[in-house]
């Protein structure tokens, strides 16, 4: 009983090395799961296992709480956007605030992306998402906080997507036109 | 709105948003996972397009919950896919399926180097993005110098180098070797210098890892760095678009700040300056404004700033200004700087000289506790715990178990662990301990565990005063009407034991105990049935005159669990009701419980490696010398080294514990003549000497002439004779004068007095040999080793060395050689264990044969009773509460001592230190005064906080006063005749001429055995 009073003690002296996210995951109110990104290796056995209880931890949450929830070791940073829960998983000595502004910073690029986003667009354009997120973290950590950068970036890769599919189709005519 | 232009893919979604039920979803995408699988057996006949939608579809399925476990060989040959579009879906439904340790992912590596080394930037873009996401090991080894030169070279574009610095961040976490190469840390220094935010910000997460693993090879990335900073914390040349909110990328400066918490210190001190000035900057001109996402933005500095201003020590002034920056933040009403403000005032209780700022704000942060929101009540209730003391211990406390009533299940079993330790830790006595513990189990019995209730009945053992208060409380507590098992357990062992006090309340007489606890046991468990019958049992035995209606009760119950099928309960049964037939017999065995020997909890063990901070070490051991102060008198450890144990130290009949002191002397006698001494020449042994005086003779000690012991010893003092005219005669004991024509160098008395005070140094020397010494001490525990040196040409030969350990000391000296060869040093480890406090010195019967002189010389060793002491700090909130409750003999002894050695306070403050007692300045009003405190060890009373008090005279500075406190009488007594010794005799270099000789009575021939011993036993 004593020594686990140490092992808590030890918690508080800042002594952990990796700081960074473990995961961001996107729930619906419903619980419905809209992205999940996993920085930390989990195995899928886990990864449903850490859905489960924290959309069960978070969504029961009320109004006017604080953003962060204490979980396992872990700290889940979390901000309600309409009907969408953002959620990203730091270590304890993360600077919480910086992680929340980091889900705003990416709901923004989002929003300017899709033109006043909502969970619909990113159900159906799910992939968009992870485009974007790809672009703004790498490796649990920030990548870019110019949101001008990012959307430049995604916009060159749909034109360069556009791109080859035009390509694509003219060949497929020209094919067509040939075997006509 | 940019559709995902894949129709099959939105017809898909759509279908399973529009199932009713879950059972439909099931259906729907089994179907659809029929369809994939099928059509990937074909694989030939997919188009691209065809397969990338079905890779997506894939990706939606997995992320909907269910298990994909096929098609992952498909998303990851798309990688290798020759165009963007499908390549890029490869990428990144292969990053979100697989995890680094997948072993598809094996089979990417070519393709992924290809990338990365090929000159198409996109390639190279998604290729990293993977990597820096997923790489394992093993794409740590072979991609690593790639990726380098990427993040390095500036024919690259920021897009590109950006996501190089993450990847190579990712490759470091699994293989810190990857930046293992020459000059990588110039390399990262030049990267500080990049002038595109993005490349920077994603070098800055490289550098604090990097740091964080090894700061001592980034020292000059620390200019670096607080340059950043400035030029951020000023907005200087920042772009428009690196602004959030109009501050500064707020992700780089807590980043950059971040990187300098890894720094152990920053020496320049132009740099420290203008660091300080930025720290200062955004403490205080960190303002509260409307927009949300700005005062976060802004606050994440500020904390970051806070953290690094703790982490560099910075001046009280600024600490305070941090803290009331905290203070504010606590009771502001936004959720998220109220659990931020709790949380970082909880780091800041590392550091020093704040905790009594922080105490102001004790009755807000109880407030927290109430919080609406678990996530703020857990900061508060680990800041309570990090801030008690006991000074506030009896609040906090009180505030825990009331909130415990209400707490929220997943907090009470922390709550109440808590509760726990702080009351044992803290109690300021110990009825108000066994209050708590009981309050605990009575409001979260489900969340009290074993260890903590059989605590208490410890401490209840161990404490007679305790005895009836705890009887009457438990007493109590059996009224309530439904109270938790484990309330039975601890209430029915401790009726069992000292319900007896109570037989003349209205009641508790044994019948009316009977019946209260009885009516418990249809509600018990198996468990605690057994512990009820043992109460049954004693109760019977304390029922005098016995009753026979309660004794045919009772035997009713033993008969009908005689039969039981639990064993426990059936021996217990049968047993107790045997031996309840036999009357008085029952009485020796059923006495009550002896004490328990003091176990050394984990806090305490933890206290002695001395890696906790000093508040809260010394706070354990103060809580330490109560409990063993409380049972001073139990010997607790039968002498190993004799073969009959004293008698029933551990049985079920009671050791009155004087009797058990008593029985005990004998035992050290034998020890005692075991090694060689005389009883009757030593009627004097110093450790039953020690008992008498702690436990019978306490007033001799206290109010005796000044010297009493002293002058005792004195009268033994054992110069067998032989040299006369040295100073010291006590030092040097040479036997068999005649044969020792050998004269020693130096003065031994005087070398002896000096290892006494250091580790190392020479022990003896003459024309042919030099002994050396050199020692290392911890806890209670001691290694010397000798070092024997021949200064001769020709050989030393019959070589001997025996020890002669005083009883309190176990001694191995490792096996000396007969002969030492020219010019040759041997050396010879020697262990030391104290087993209790003594000022009795060991000694070193050493011979030698050279030529014709046989030199004997006998030498005390210096394993005396200061190097078992480990200095230690007490507060003046520890020191009092502490000193008060060791109110007299034996525990605290004072004497006037006369004749000391005259020293000025400054002197003899560093005398105390040399002896390894911390001296406390300010904790005594007087400033005539010193107080000092430090940590005895030994095996009989493990480690144990010792105070003294030394009040001095300025007008005569040859007396003093002298006040010892600890939780031991023996070793009270110890201390203070081995402080009057070396105060009265101050070696000081040159030594004074020497004080007149005490009269040396020539010892009874008998001695001359075994002189050395005399010397261990009277030294």
């Amino acid at each position: 009983v004593l020594s686990a009073s140490f092992i808590y003690i030890a918690a508080l002296l800042r002594t952990s090395l990796v700081k960074m996210i473990h995961f961001v995951l996107l729930i619906s109110r419903q619980g419905k799961v809209r992205l999940t990104k996993w920085y930390s290796p989990y195995s899928q056995k886990e990864r449903s296992k850490v859905i489960r209880e924290l959309s069960g931890v978070i969504l029961a949450r009320g109004p006017k709480l604080c953003n962060f929830v204490e979980w396992r070791g872990y700290k889940v940073v979390y901000k309600r956007y309409a009907s969408l829960y953002f959620c990203m998983c730091v270590d304890q000595e993360d600077n919480e605030l910086e992680v929340l502004e980091m889900i705003h910073h990416y709901v923004e690029i989002l929003d300017r992306y899709f033109g006043s986003v909502c969970e619909l667009d990113l159900i159906f354009n799910f992939h968009k998402a992870y485009y974007i997120l790809d672009e703004l973290l790498l490796a649990g950590e920030l990548q870019e906080s110019s949101k001008k950068t990012v959307a430049r970036l995604i916009a060159a890769q749909d034109s360069l997507v556009e791109t080859a599919k035009e390509q694509a189709n003219s060949i497929s005519n020209m094919i067509a036109q040939a075997t006509k | 709105m940019a559709l995902s232009g894949m129709r099959g893919l939105s017809v898909f979604i759509s279908d399973v948003r529009n199932c009713q039920n879950k059972e439909q979803e099931r259906l729907r995408v089994d179907k659809e996972l029929g369809n994939i699988r099928t059509r990937f057996k074909n694989e030939k006949g997919l188009t691209p397009y065809e397969k990338k939608k079905y890779v997506w579809k894939m990706l939606y399925i997995y992320m909907l919950g269910y298990d994909v476990d096929f098609g992952h060989m498909e998303a990851v040959s798309l990688i290798s896919a020759p165009k963007y579009p499908e390549k890029q879906v490869g990428y990144i439904v292969t990053s979100c399926l697989l995890n680094e340790n997948h072993d598809f992912l094996r089979l990417a590596i070519n393709t992924v180097r290809n990338d990365i080394i090929g000159r198409n930037e996109t390639f190279q873009c998604l290729a990293l993005t993977m990597v820096g996401n997923i790489g394992g090991r093993e794409f740590a080894e072979s991609l690593a110098p790639d990726v380098q030169k990427l993040l390095i070279s500036s024919s690259f574009r920021p897009l590109v180098r950006k996501k190089a610095a993450l990847c190579l961040l990712r490759l470091y976490r699994k293989n810190p070797d990857v930046v293992n190469v020459d000059g990588w840390s110039d390399r990262m220094t030049q990267l500080l210098d990049e002038r595109d935010l993005g490349v920077l910000t994603s070098s800055m997460s490289l550098l604090v890892a990097l740091v964080s693993n090894y700061h001592d090879a980034y020292w000059s990335c620390l200019p670096k760095c607080v340059k950043i900073l400035e030029r951020l914390s000023r907005n200087q040349d920042v772009p428009q678009e690196y602004t959030y909110y109009g501050i500064p990328s707020p992700w780089l400066q807590v980043k950059t700040m971040r990187a300098l918490q890894y720094f152990p210190t920053i020496e320049d001190p132009n740099t420290r300056r203008s660091l300080f000035e930025v720290l200062q900057r955004i403490l205080m001109g960190t303002d509260v404004v409307k927009n949300v996402n700005k005062n976060n933005a802004s606050h994440a500095v500020l904390f970051e700033a806070l953290a690094l201003v703790m982490h560099l020590d910075a001046e009280k002034e600024m600490m305070s200004q941090c803290v009331a920056l905290l203070g504010k933040f606590i009771a502001v009403r936004e959720p998220n700087i109220r659990y931020l403000g709790l949380e970082n005032m909880t780091r800041m209780l590392m550091v020093t000289d704040v905790q009594d700022i922080i105490k102001r704000h004790q009755a807000q942060i109880i407030t927290s506790l109430k919080d609406p929101d678990i996530s703020i009540r857990r900061r508060a209730l680990d800041l309570l715990y990090g801030m008690c003391d006991v000074s506030n211990a009896k609040d906090i406390v009180e505030e825990l178990l009331q909130y415990l009533s209400t707490a929220d299940f997943a907090m009470r079993e922390e709550l109440s662990l808590k509760a726990a330790i702080l009351a044992e830790k803290f109690a300021p006595d110990l009825s108000w301990y066994v209050d708590v513990i009981l309050q605990l189990i009575d409001k979260a019995g489900d969340f009290v565990s074993d260890d903590i209730w059989f605590r208490v009945v410890q401490f209840v053992t161990n404490n007679e005063d305790l005895q009836p208060y705890a009887a009457v409380k438990a007493r109590e507590y059996l009224d309530k009407p439904a109270i938790h098992e484990t309330m039975v357990k601890v209430s029915a062992y401790i009726l069992g034991e000292y319900g007896h006090f109570l037989a003349q309340r209205t009641g508790c007489s044994p019948k009316e105990l009977f019946s209260i606890i009885h009516e418990k046991l249809p509600t018990v468990s198996t468990s605690t049935i057994p512990i009820l019958l043992s109460t049954y049992a004693k109760i019977l035995m304390h029922s005098q005159p016995p009753d026979p209606d309660l004794q045919n009760q009772i035997w009713a119950i033993f008969s009908k669990y005689e039969s039981c099928i639990d064993i426990e309960i059936q021996q217990r049964a049968v047993e107790y009701f045997a031996l309840s037939r036999k009357g008085a017999a029952l009485m020796d065995i059923l006495a009550e419980m002896p004490k328990f020997p003091e176990r050394q909890s984990a806090l305490i063990k933890k206290a002695e490696d001395n890696e906790v901070d000093t508040a809260e070490q010394s706070a354990i051991k103060l809580r330490t010398q109560q409990q063993q102060n409380s049972n001073a008198l139990v010997v607790a450890d039968p002498q190993p080294a004799n073969g009959t144990p004293p008698v029933g130290q551990l049985g079920l009949v009671k050791v009155p514990s004087m009797t058990s002191t008593a029985d005990l002397k004998p035992v050290d006698q034998g020890l005692t003549q075991a090694n060689g001494t005389m009883t009757k020449v030593d009627p004097y042994p110093p450790d039953s000497s020690a008992d008498l005086l702690g436990d019978l003779l306490g007033p001799l000690a206290l109010e005796g002439p000044p010297s009493t012991a002293a002058q005792l010893e004195q009268n033994y003092v054992p110069g067998i004779d032989g040299v006369p005219s040295t100073a010291d005669a006590l030092a040097l004991a040479p036997v068999e004068e005649p044969a020792n024509s050998v004269q020693p160098i130096g003065n031994i008395a005087e070398r002896f007095h000096a290892l006494c005070l250091k580790d190392s140094g020479v022990l003896y020397e003459d024309p042919h040999i030099q002994i050396g010494i050199k020692a290392e001490w911890r806890a209670h525990h001691g290694r010397l080793v000798l070092f024997l040196g021949n200064k001769n040409t020709s050989p030393l030969v019959s070589v001997q060395a025996i020890i002669l350990p005083p009883s309190h000391l176990k001694m191995e000296l490792s096996l000396v050689p007969e002969t030492i060869p020219p010019r040759a040093q041997v050396q010879c480890p020697l262990e030391v264990v104290n087993l209790r406090p003594s000022r009795d010195v060991a000694v070193l019967d050493f011979s030698y044969k050279f030529g014709h002189a046989a030199v004997n010389v006998k030498l005390r060793l210096p394993a005396v009773l200061n190097k078992f002491l480990q200095p230690i700090p007490v507060s003046a909130e520890e020191f009092f509460p502490q000193w008060k409750s060791l109110s007299g003999p034996p525990l605290k002894l004072q004497e006037v001592v006369r004749g000391v050695k005259p020293l000025s306070l400054p002197e003899m403050a560093n005398f105390f230190t040399t002896l390894r007692l911390m001296v406390c300045p300010g904790l005594d009003p007087n400033q005539n005064n010193l107080v000092a405190s430090t940590t005895f060890y030994s095996e009989a009373t493990r480690a144990m906080l010792c105070l003294i008090r030394i009040e001095t005279d300025p007008a005569d500075r040859t007396q003093l006063r002298m006040t010892i406190a600890t939780g031991d009488p023996t070793l009270t007594f110890e201390l203070k005749e081995f402080l009057k010794e070396h105060l009265i005799s101050v070696p000081t270099a040159p030594r004074a001429p020497a004080p007149p000789p005490v009269s040396q009575p020539t010892p009874p021939p008998a001695t001359l055995n075994d002189p050395g011993a005399i010397l261990a036993g009277l030294l």
